[in-house]
């Protein structure tokens, strides 16, 4: 029997990180690794994947998300157990754009989350998966990040930001075995876009974007946009003329 | 506020809508949202249970974890937005079923235990809440209270088949059963009249743990139908169907569901399946959940909506009472395409306000055509009075309060136990609040 894949999740309480885990475990057991800020939470997502698979082995790590040397030793310790076959990076916050332009310490920090933390991970697991030359690196970025507008611009930076990583490091890591993958969701139901749901906003299941992420990332693919319609609405977007795409309330 | 409706489609009133994500902040939120408040799953319920027009509604489809199960006695612990399906999808596989389960999966088990629901095995394992060991409920006030059948049991008989109105709920520890595999043994029996109905289902009681009949609504006072029992099957592994789901795109501009389309329909339907008659092995998902596949099929009755009368009938009673329902309906001509006709068993309900007791009950569906479908509800409820039976209210959102009154006689000791904090259509309409 072939040893389990060992799955590392960070952001391991983010819905749609969550729902992939299911839906891998699901396909077969795994040995999986769950990272997260909140113990009470990442424990609460750990028992839930063990009732669904009783074979496969998880573990939970707490660290600081934000502070580099937590980082590169969570890193370490976890890499120092054997190689990663995937790395889902996957967490991130959506604060109201309105309060980033006011609060520039919400600002900085949403910067903080939803850029800097996800390429600080990035780059100790590539360190890692270069030097075995093997695994996946998968970071959940966003449609958000393709252009900034009006509605979430501070986050949808940061979401840029990890964008172009995404890319530098592909081209970093294109002549070895090492694949990244950068996932863009669209609105997706969770309770991070809760607040949008009232305003009408029309959401993805959690379940069917997790789907095209699991598959996209077995399928080595190196953008993945669920639901795939945005990769073809965000292609319109970012060749609209400004002068056009000014005007628009979006 | 964002418009709400239940499975009807009735009405789209707007509510205040807070999903319920984290148990650990449960609590909290229920103390300081807008009061009164309501917990809102799947919105499968047919009326107006489910639903608070201008408060809040405590979304609980986020509570969807499993906590704990032990492998060796089947009790599965889980939160009370876990969907039926998703128990059934995972531990059919491993050996263990939900026992009891409704017409439909795409429920959560907070709304199984609020409702109390039955499904086709009644006669042998009772109602949802005769399973539930052990439920979590928080109140509006911040109590949090865990009861079960020897833990509180008073709260726990509020609370079960308690619309919500207790509390919510917000875990549920369930004792499961074991099953050979998906399959069932299945039989299909035709039957012309009601008296064939009556001698099928008590032949059938001792040796089959699935009953139910579908019932053609529009053959008058005769009552004929189609009988369909089964067993689960030990017959070790097979390809699984595929999972083939259609969905209605639309609500068409009228009920698609009138006088035209059900008299031939339903006499193509029971010509056909009389044809197809006998025994045959079935997967559970098609059995149990027919109507699953076909999402959405709600719409099928335009845009005012539909209704869904369904109500139990004493024994002794039961098949005159049937069939002057039948007849009133048949002379009304409305009716539906899912005419259900099922007896239940002997034992206890749970839940103070549970709705099956030992009898038979009939449920059917009826596009609104306003007046006049209040017109034959009136003249169904006096046979339903007379006959001393009542109707569910997980189905219900007409009756009238003083037919409630009567076919729930614990609703005084009941209306203790209701959490000042919470309130529905449905109490405000039958219980004053």
């Amino acid at each position: 029997m072939r040893p389990m894949r060992k799955i590392v999740i960070v952001g391991a309480t983010s819905a749609i990180a969550e729902h992939c885990a299911r839906l891998w475990l699901k396909n077969e057991p795994a040995d999986l690794i769950l990272l997260g800020r909140d113990a009470q939470r990442i424990e609460r997502v750990a028992a839930d994947l063990k009732v669904r698979s009783p074979a496969s082995t998880i573990h939970i790590l707490q660290a600081d998300f934000m502070d580099p040397t937590a980082i590169q030793t969570t890193v370490e310790i976890i890499a120092n157990q054997g190689p990663v076959d995937i790395a889902l990076i996957a967490h991130g916050t959506l604060p109201a754009q309105a309060e980033c332009q006011v609060d520039l310490g919400l600002c900085r920090d949403t910067l903080e989350i939803n850029g800097i933390s996800p390429v600080l991970f990035a780059e100790c697991f590539a360190k890692h998966m270069e030097a075995s030359n093997r695994g996946t690196i998968a970071i959940i970025g966003s449609v958000a990040g393709d252009r900034g507008r009006k509605s979430n611009y501070v986050y949808g930076a940061a979401k840029g930001l990890v964008d172009r990583y995404a890319q530098g490091l592909q081209h970093r890591l294109a002549g070895s075995a090492v694949k990244v993958s950068l996932i863009k969701p669209g609105p997706t139901q969770t309770p991070m876009t809760a607040h949008l749901r009232s305003l009408n906003v029309k959401l993805a299941p959690v379940d069917n974007v997790a789907e095209l992420i699991v598959r996209g990332i077995e399928a080595g693919q190196d953008v993945i946009y669920a639901p795939k319609k945005w990769r073809l609405i965000m292609l319109v977007i970012k060749h609209m003329p400004s002068s056009i795409f000014n005007k628009l309330n979006i | 506020m964002t418009p709400v409706s239940s499975w009807g489609r009735l009405s789209a009133h707007p509510h205040n809508v807070i999903s319920l994500n984290n148990p650990s902040n449960v609590r909290n939120i229920l103390c300081n949202s807008r009061h009164p408040g309501l917990a809102h799953g799947m919105g499968r319920s047919y009326g107006d249970v489910c639903l608070n027009p201008e408060g809040t509604l405590w979304l609980t489809t986020g509570l969807d974890h499993f906590t704990a199960f032990d492998e060796c006695t089947g009790r599965l612990v889980c939160e009370s937005g876990v969907l039926i399906r998703d128990i059934q999808r995972l531990m059919i596989p491993r050996g263990w079923i939900l026992p009891v389960t409704p017409g439909t999966q795409l429920i959560t088990v907070g709304g199984a235990i609020a409702n109390d629901v039955h499904g086709k095995n009644h006669h042998v394992l009772g109602s949802f809440g005769d399973h539930v060991k052990k439920l979590t409920l928080i109140r509006t006030d911040g109590e949090v209270i865990h009861c079960g059948p020897n833990q509180h049991p008073d709260w726990f008989a509020a609370t079960v088949g308690g619309l919500g109105l207790t509390g919510v709920i917000t875990q549920a520890e369930i004792q499961l059963r074991r099953v050979p595999g998906p399959w069932l043994n299945t039989e299909t029996v035709p039957y012309s009249d009601l008296d064939e109905f009556f001698r099928l289902a008590d032949a059938s009681e001792a040796g089959w743990e699935h009953t139910v009949s579908w019932i053609d609504c529009l053959s008058g006072g005769r009552g004929r139908g189609l009988f369909m029992r089964g067993n689960p099957a030990d017959i070790g592994q097979r390809p699984e169907p595929r999972d083939r789901k259609l969905t209605m795109p639309m609500a068409p501009p009228v009920s698609i569901i009138n006088q035209l389309s059900l008299r031939p329909f339903n006499m193509a339907y029971y010509h056909l399946k009389k044809l197809r008659a006998g025994q045959k092995i079935t997967h559970y998902e098609p059995f149990f959940y027919p109507l699953d596949n076909l999402l959405e099929w709600n719409r099928m009755y335009g845009p005012k909506g539909f209704f869904q009368y369904q109500c139990v009938l004493p024994r002794e009673i039961g098949r005159d009472a049937v069939q002057a329902m039948l007849r009133e309906i048949s002379g009304a001509g409305d009716g539906s395409f899912l005419a259900v006709l099922k007896t239940f068993g002997n034992c206890p309900p749970v839940g103070m306000l549970s709705f099956p007791q030992p009898g038979v009950t009939l449920a059917l569906d009826f596009t609104n055509h306003g007046e006049r479908t209040f017109k034959l509800f009136a003249k169904l409820d006096a046979i339903v009075r007379e006959a001393k039976g009542r109707i569910y209210p997980a189905k219900d959102a007409r009756m009238p309060r003083e037919l409630f009154e009567t076919g729930y006689p614990r609703l005084p000791e009941f209306t203790k136990y209701r959490d000042p904090g919470i309130s529905s259509a449905f109490s405000r309409r039958v219980m004053g609040s």
